[in-house]
């Protein structure tokens, strides 16, 4: 139970770590635009590098981040090999049964293999390894703020956010102390049947419920003690700044889009370039 | 005679990640058998772990651990075994409770053993009497309990199986004195009538030296001190140097023997003490 790291916050100090989460927010949006951009080769290399120096600069270490790849393996090999499938070009690369494998179908193979990698890299490495999800919730919450106009309660749904988060952990490791309490007495839950497991989570669920009820309603008495009303007038404790370095990041993010569209214009989509070389 | 024996064990948790942590470190132990052993430590001084060591629920990282002198993770299929003769009540028990009834409840561990019907009815309600509640409470639903008796209702149902050693992690955490009592009066009884090793883990040392008969003192993981309870709380300036509390008595004592009384040192229970003083005071038999 405790591998699961939802949030997978890895600790650092590095300048990613550092940056403030609406930076992080923006640059993060971009740099996925920035990688559906990416058509020639040259771009591509350009956004597999900028997944490299990402990972440089954000010390976060590389088995953290291939144990982040790993779970979505499948989507990637099965992506993969649909591109090699029922890509069509001129000539095929080779001929079996109904089977017909392409050069390009291997190019937009690679290619969007490459994408989904870069993807979760890039993604991973600018907000989940490096924002702790409090520090993300507020990110969203000012970053909406804007939307409080038209009278949505952008207050609430981020403290709903930041309480959510804020108790996997606890719940989690409820769970964890009720299934090892179960198992005290002889409790099953890893042989016999489908239907036998499912039913023998019924000792777990039912005080995991309970308890997280009761929890939800002693955090409620212990807001209200405290005065919770709602965002109107409420201060914060730690003040988000936009400090020289975000305004760097973001920048350089915009800058990094607008190269990759130069990129792809005077070099072209993928295709021509891979056909010449081909 | 030793049930159970631990042989250089070490935990660690999160190995090879930025939140690793050593929470045991090569512990030696023997748990004396038929005995009532109390297991002493700070918080985070590993006694939750351990305990979770002696029936299986965690694996040592290295080191053994031995019932009856056996390996018990030498089959690690059949340790759903290891776990009915090594009953476990874990911290806060009353949240596991979780069927109908009480009855039902206590009765779970003994379905789980696949027993008769007629032997689980009579075994609940043996166990129900050990930890000292009421049987008019078996047929309401666990819910409708307070939390005294849902605590006892869950330690019952551990009673219930039967178990060579009963292990109890802080039994009496958050209860009022008089529910401390009746909790820890009931396992100091099953004890003693079934002939059940018990180890019992606290912080209370008022608690452990009224109820147990060997003490080990665990600190940051390590074994700091094992004996007697005469022994461990013999050496009051030992415990108090790993930051632990002593029993109030002790330091009453503690306090007398600085004034230059020529008390003994091994004073931990009310009784023994005014025995002492009161022989001191010439008083024989008479004070009490």
């Amino acid at each position: 139970m405790k591998d699961i790291t939802l949030g997978q916050y890895y600790p650092g100090n590095s300048v990613l770590h550092k940056a403030d989460p609406r930076a992080k927010l923006v640059v993060t949006i971009l740099y996925i635009v920035a990688i559906f951009l990416a058509k020639s080769i040259y771009s591509y290399g350009a956004v597999v590098l900028s997944a490299i120096l990402l990972l440089v600069i954000s010390r976060v270490s590389v088995s953290v981040v291939l144990k982040g790849i790993k779970p979505l393996i499948y989507v990637i090999v099965i992506t993969g090999i649909m591109n090699i499938l029922f890509t069509t070009g001129k000539t095929p690369l080779f001929q079996w049964w109904i089977i017909k494998v392409y050069p390009e179908g291997l190019r937009a193979a690679g290619l969007m293999v490459i994408r989904i990698i870069v993807l979760i890299m890039g993604s991973s490495l600018l907000l989940t390894y490096t924002t702790t999800p409090i520090a993300l919730t507020d990110g969203i919450e000012q970053l909406l703020a804007p939307l409080k106009k038209i009278k949505l309660p952008v207050h609430d749904f981020a403290m709903m956010m930041t309480i959510a988060l804020r108790f996997i952990p606890t719940l989690l490791e409820e769970t964890d102390k009720i299934m090892n309490a179960q198992k005290a007495r002889g409790g099953d839950f890893s042989s016999g049947s489908l239907i036998q497991r499912a039913k023998a989570l019924v000792p777990v669920l039912v005080p995991l419920f309970v308890s997280a009820f009761r929890r939800a309603d002693e955090l409620a008495v212990a807001m209200e003690c405290r005065c919770y009303r709602g965002g109107d007038g409420r201060t914060r404790m730690t003040k988000l700044k936009f400090a020289a370095r975000d305004w760097f990041l973001v920048i350089f993010t915009v800058l990094f889009c607008a190269l990759l569209v130069t990129l792809n214009i005077y070099f072209g989509p993928a295709q021509v370039v891979v056909e010449a070389v081909v | 005679m030793a049930i159970i024996e631990l042989e250089g064990v070490s935990y660690i948790y999160g190995a090879k990640t930025p939140y690793e942590m050593t929470a045991l470190d090569n512990i030696d132990l023997k748990i004396e058998k038929g005995a009532i052993t109390g297991l002493i430590g700070h918080t985070g001084s590993g006694k939750s772990t351990l305990v979770q060591m002696l029936n299986g629920l965690i694996r040592p990282t290295s080191g053994r651990v031995l019932l009856d002198g056996k390996d018990i993770w030498a089959e690690p299929k059949k340790i759903r075994d290891i776990r009915f003769k090594v009953g476990l009540v874990m911290q806060y028990p009353e949240y596991q409770l979780f069927d109908e009834t009480v009855r039902a409840d206590i009765a779970f561990g003994l379905k789980n053993m696949k027993m008769p019907e007629e032997e689980i009815a009579e075994r609940v309600e043996r166990a129900a009497e050990f930890s000292n509640l009421d049987l008019s409470l078996l047929d309401k639903s666990p819910f409708d309990l307070s939390g005294g008796q849902r605590r006892r209702a869950a330690i019952a149902g551990v009673i219930a199986m039967s178990p060579q050693v009963l292990v109890l992690d802080e039994p009496a955490a958050g209860l009022d004195p008089r529910g401390r009592r009746e909790i820890l009066d009931g396992v100091k009884r099953f004890s003693r009538e079934s002939g059940t090793t018990v180890i019992i883990v606290s912080h209370s040392m008022e608690d452990m030296a009224q109820y147990c008969d060997n003490a080990a003192v665990l600190s940051r993981g390590k074994l700091f001190m094992y004996g007697s309870c005469s022994d461990v709380f013999g050496r009051a300036p030992m415990l108090c140097s790993v930051g632990l509390d002593i029993p109030h008595v002790t330091r009453i004592n503690q306090k007398l023997i600085e004034l230059g009384l020529p008390l003994p040192e091994d004073v931990y229970t009310v009784d023994y003490a005014a025995d002492k003083i009161a022989k001191l005071l010439g008083l024989g038999g008479e004070v009490k």
